[in-house]
């Protein structure tokens, strides 16, 4: 089997034990990543919410916030994982997408894959 | 490292994306010249990983998380402007799709992880793999090191950007209207959680992969290392 082979499934295995940087964080008390705390969180931190930072903390509404799906924000650990890997499915699919589109523009042709 | 939307003014969101652009240029200049069409898979996969791996919070316990980003390996098999796109599409993707990392700092997320992390990181692989044979142990080590230090100057870079934030935006009862803490916090925090564990976890994930590529399959490795180099030489 070539590497590169070996390594796509080894990025599949990855997708499926990425629920372990969910409940890992989760069952030791690890809160947000520094500096990517929630309104609210800012608030308990330093006593007051930021005016630009209102302003422009929900400027955008992602589809997939959070690597969940909409409105499981009080969801338990287990359908949370299971979202997680969707997350993963999703974004591996959409970057590898994007990449292949991309690096098909910039690579140049060789006459050994001309067919 | 995600820097989300509200955290930087437009002070310093704009020049990030002012700086950033311009290395998107000049990568996707440097591709169309170097990049084989059989390499595409292997773009994808790099930028893949990256994905992928930034999906693995890592904790310290009753602190914050962190992971790693990958960027260096990547910078490792395919250069650090293969590396600049990848990462890029990952962190773009991470940022519309999923929320992490905000709209507005696209251009400093991609800065710190996709510009400065690569860069920094696949000139310490160069410097301690030097012209060791491509199966030489110095080469994992220089990945591993190089993933190590790139992580932490891009974290340093982050904290930075959000540390200059309360000294440049405040009103006049002292508030901060974006990240609210200062330089040295900022900084301090980035930095040294980093340096213990983040650092870590990116050296060991960079190491484990070169080393394993140079068992399963050399070429991939030689052929960023020695041949493209060579070949945009070349050019």
């Amino acid at each position: 089997m070539k590497a590169t082979t070996k390594m796509w499934i080894g990025l599949a295995a990855l997708v499926v034990l990425s629920p372990l940087g969910l409940i890992l964080p989760a069952k030791l008390g690890a809160g947000s990543a520094w500096g990517e705390w929630s309104g609210e969180e800012i608030r308990k931190l330093v006593g007051y919410l930021p005016s630009g930072m209102a302003r422009l903390a929900d400027l955008w509404n992602a589809p997939m916030a959070d690597y969940a799906l909409k409105g499981q924000e009080s969801a338990p650990l287990g359908v949370l994982s299971l979202s997680y890997i969707l997350s993963g499915v999703v974004g591996v699919g959409m970057v590898t997408l994007v990449a292949v589109l991309i690096g098909k523009v910039l690579a140049r042709r060789e006459r050994s894959d001309a067919s | 490292m995600h820097i989300p939307d509200g955290y930087l003014g437009p002070h310093t969101y704009g020049p990030a994306y002012a700086l950033a652009v311009p290395f998107w240029a000049i990568a996707s200049q440097k591709l169309n010249k170097t990049l084989r069409s059989r390499q595409v898979p292997l773009l994808a996969l790099g930028a893949a990983f990256s994905f992928v791996i930034m999906m693995f919070n890592v904790p310290i316990p009753g602190g914050t998380t962190g992971h790693a980003v990958g960027a260096v390996l990547v910078a490792v098999l395919l250069g650090p402007w293969a590396a600049c796109i990848a990462v890029s599409i990952a962190l773009i993707v991470q940022a519309f799709i999923f929320g992490d990392g905000g709209i507005t700092a696209i251009g400093a997320n991609c800065l710190n992880m996709a510009v400065i992390m690569p860069f920094v990181g696949y000139g310490v692989y160069r410097l301690i793999s030097a012209r060791s044979e491509v199966t030489s142990p110095r080469r994992w080590i220089g990945a591993a090191v190089g993933g190590y230090v790139g992580l932490n100057v891009a974290a340093a870079s982050a904290g930075l950007m959000f540390g200059i934030q309360p000294a440049i935006a405040h009103d006049a009862a002292g508030h901060a209207l974006y990240a609210p803490y200062p330089l040295t916090v900022a900084v301090s925090a980035m930095g040294l959680e980093h340096l213990l564990v983040f650092g870590i976890v990116e050296a060991v994930v960079t190491g484990l992969v070169v080393a394993y590529l140079q068992r399963a399959d050399v070429s991939l490795l030689y052929r960023s290392a020695e041949k493209t180099e060579k070949r945009s030489v070349a050019a």
